[in-house]
């Protein structure tokens, strides 16, 4: 019955975070971009700074009619916003946010297997639209989010991979405990390998090519309208939640912090998380888009070959200190 | 390439379909299966389904995107079989990246929505035998081989990371290093395939265009998949509404 209980509990966390911690992203995104712009962003919606201002978008979204195009593919096209956002769903339950196996929705003996392979099926929900809509515009969005999964999937494992060398284990909680502070200098190169790659498989600016808004129209989203749009755009900041994350643990040592084994754990997570958010919209603000040869050209002639070199030196120091 | 692909997975849950069958036979009586055995069962028949559907089907993309539901299911089987390192690596691999390649070529040629009466192959029976065959070989070295096998869940898991790892590279370090000197061959030897065909097509134009050193490929090859699509959309949605 306890167990039940736990179970029960743990999931419902997991979704209570799944819903509100992308929201928070966004609306932090609104606000740190219009001031980053010389603008106050939203200021009406809740009375308080527009802190409802997504809370209101949401309402929007509901109320509009859901459009399928009449040469769509309709069960494709209903299907695709699901499939984009439950993989991240589903990642959220194998982070861990503090020390001991209570801090996490499930241990995994394959942890980051199974993170990297759910966020690789988040992708087909981007191809699903944008063939089943019917629309030049989408089908180049899809193809483009194709070109660059295919591209930035590698660099990405590989960096794991390293830090799984440097661990000995691929389990999340495992890397944890395994975490010593002169890991970061020693996985720093591994570390930048693995949020830019991350970025990319979320189509954030500076690698938003698949959507570019201003140019293919949000590419594999064109024909989308109401909740299922408003899907998409959730999966993209769960996505932005989930990098981050996965950054922390992977390369920031998660819990680890002053006072990070006594109970404080989840305060550290939270804010390197929060940190590496913030970091994702500043690169938005920050950085011009990227051309289509220029992304493919940054993968596999500079992050593939960084990562490489990054599991070499983590071979030779891990030979050298055992 | 799909046929091919969705008939060893259609095959590959058809044979561990029956080892499980003989599992329950022999462990707890015929008509006593543990819940596990039963998941195992239902999903080995929804992983069977789904890769009839896939060979079967005259629409491309659902063709892959039902391969996709084949090799998932078969990505649970595994799970259930407590190879859980297996598993994430088969979702890694086939899901997220065989799959989204296939994709990616089906919208790169045309990719209509829609039937596609010329994606039948006039060897079907020849295939269904070759499927068949295989099926029933690979049912009976399974069968054969695994008959008194049992996995043992009070100690470590069989297919838990450790173990699949100590194992690979303390028994089967030699297999494992052939085979990746296999897939770098394969690998070099698609490079070479592919700048040999890229020299050729832009042989002609060597005169006007390589002395301005700018990329002939990238741009021109974008444009077709859409005009082939838009081609497409008007006999595609005559034939949708003609099925309503």
């Amino acid at each position: 019955m306890t167990d039940a209980v736990d179970v029960a509990l743990r999931l419902l966390v997991v979704f209570v975070v799944f819903l509100t911690f992308p929201l928070i992203v966004g609306q932090t995104e609104h606000k740190v971009m219009a001031h980053m712009q010389g603008r106050l962003g939203p200021m009406y919606a809740g009375g308080f700074h527009g802190w409802a201002q997504l809370v209101a978008d949401g309402v929007k979204f509901a109320q509009k009619e859901d459009v399928v195009p009449a040469g769509a593919d309709r069960r494709i096209f209903q299907l695709a916003p699901a499939v984009a956002l439950l993989p991240y769903l589903l990642v959220l339950l194998a982070i861990p946010i503090g020390p001991g196996e209570g801090a996490v929705g499930q241990v995994l003996d394959a942890g980051i297997f199974f993170v990297l392979a759910v966020m690789g099926v988040g992708v087909l929900g981007s191809l699903m639209a944008g063939w089943a809509s019917a629309n030049k515009f989408s089908l180049l969005g899809g193809l483009r989010t194709a070109a660059q999964l295919l591209a930035y999937e590698l660099p990405m494992l590989l960096t794991a991979a390293s830090v799984a060398m440097a661990a000995g284990t691929v389990s999340l909680p495992g890397i944890l405990d395994a975490f010593h502070w002169w890991w970061l200098p020693w996985q720093i190169v591994g570390a930048i390998v693995f949020f830019v790659a991350g970025l990319a498989e979320l189509q954030r600016p500076p690698f938003d090519m698949p959507v570019a808004d201003s140019e293919i129209i949000f590419g594999a989203y064109t024909e989308y309208t109401g909740l299922r749009f408003a899907l998409f755009l959730l999966a993209e900041y769960a996505g932005i939640i989930v990098l981050c994350g996965l950054t922390t643990v992977l390369f920031l040592g998660g819990w680890h912090g002053p006072w990070g084994a006594d109970g404080l754990g989840w305060v550290w997570t939270l804010l390197k998380t929060a940190v590496l958010a913030f970091l994702v919209i500043w690169l938005r603000v920050t950085y011009p888009r990227l051309r289509e040869d220029q992304l493919q050209k940054l993968s596999w002639t500079l992050l593939v070959p960084l990562s490489l070199a990054q599991i070499a030196l983590t071979g030779i120091v891990k030979v050298v200190i055992s | 390439m799909t046929l091919i692909a969705a008939t060893a997975a259609a095959a590959h849950a058809t044979a561990a379909h029956a080892t499980a069958t003989t599992a329950a036979a022999d462990t707890h009586g015929f008509l006593s299966p543990t819940g596990v055995e039963i998941a195992f069962l239902l999903v080995g028949l929804a992983t069977f389904g789904a890769g009839l559907v896939t060979v079967t089907t005259r629409q491309l993309v659902h063709a892959a995107l039902w391969l996709v539901v084949t090799l998932g299911g078969l990505a649970v089987e595994y799970l259930l079989l407590t190879a859980e390192f297996i598993a994430w690596v088969q979702v890694l691999i086939y899901v997220g990246s065989v799959v989204v390649l296939l994709l990616f070529g089906l919208m790169l040629t045309k990719a209509p929505i829609g039937r596609s009466p010329d994606a039948d192959s006039g060897n079907r029976w020849a295939a269904l035998t070759v499927a068949v065959a295989a099926a029933a070989a690979l049912v009976w070295v399974v069968v054969d081989a695994f008959r008194t096998t049992w996995i043992d869940l009070d100690g470590p898991a069989a297919g838990s990371t450790a173990v699949t790892g100590a194992s690979l590279f303390q028994n089967w370090v030699l297999p494992f290093e052939a085979l990746s000197v296999l897939l770098l061959a394969a690998l070099v030897g698609a490079i070479v395939l592919s700048r040999k065909a890229k020299a050729e097509m832009s042989s002609p134009p060597v005169n006007s265009r390589a002395v301005t050193g700018s990329s002939p490929s990238a741009p021109d090859s974008r444009n077709h998949p859409i005009e082939g699509n838009r081609l497409n959309e008007g006999t595609s949605q005559a034939e949708q509404e003609g099925a309503r």
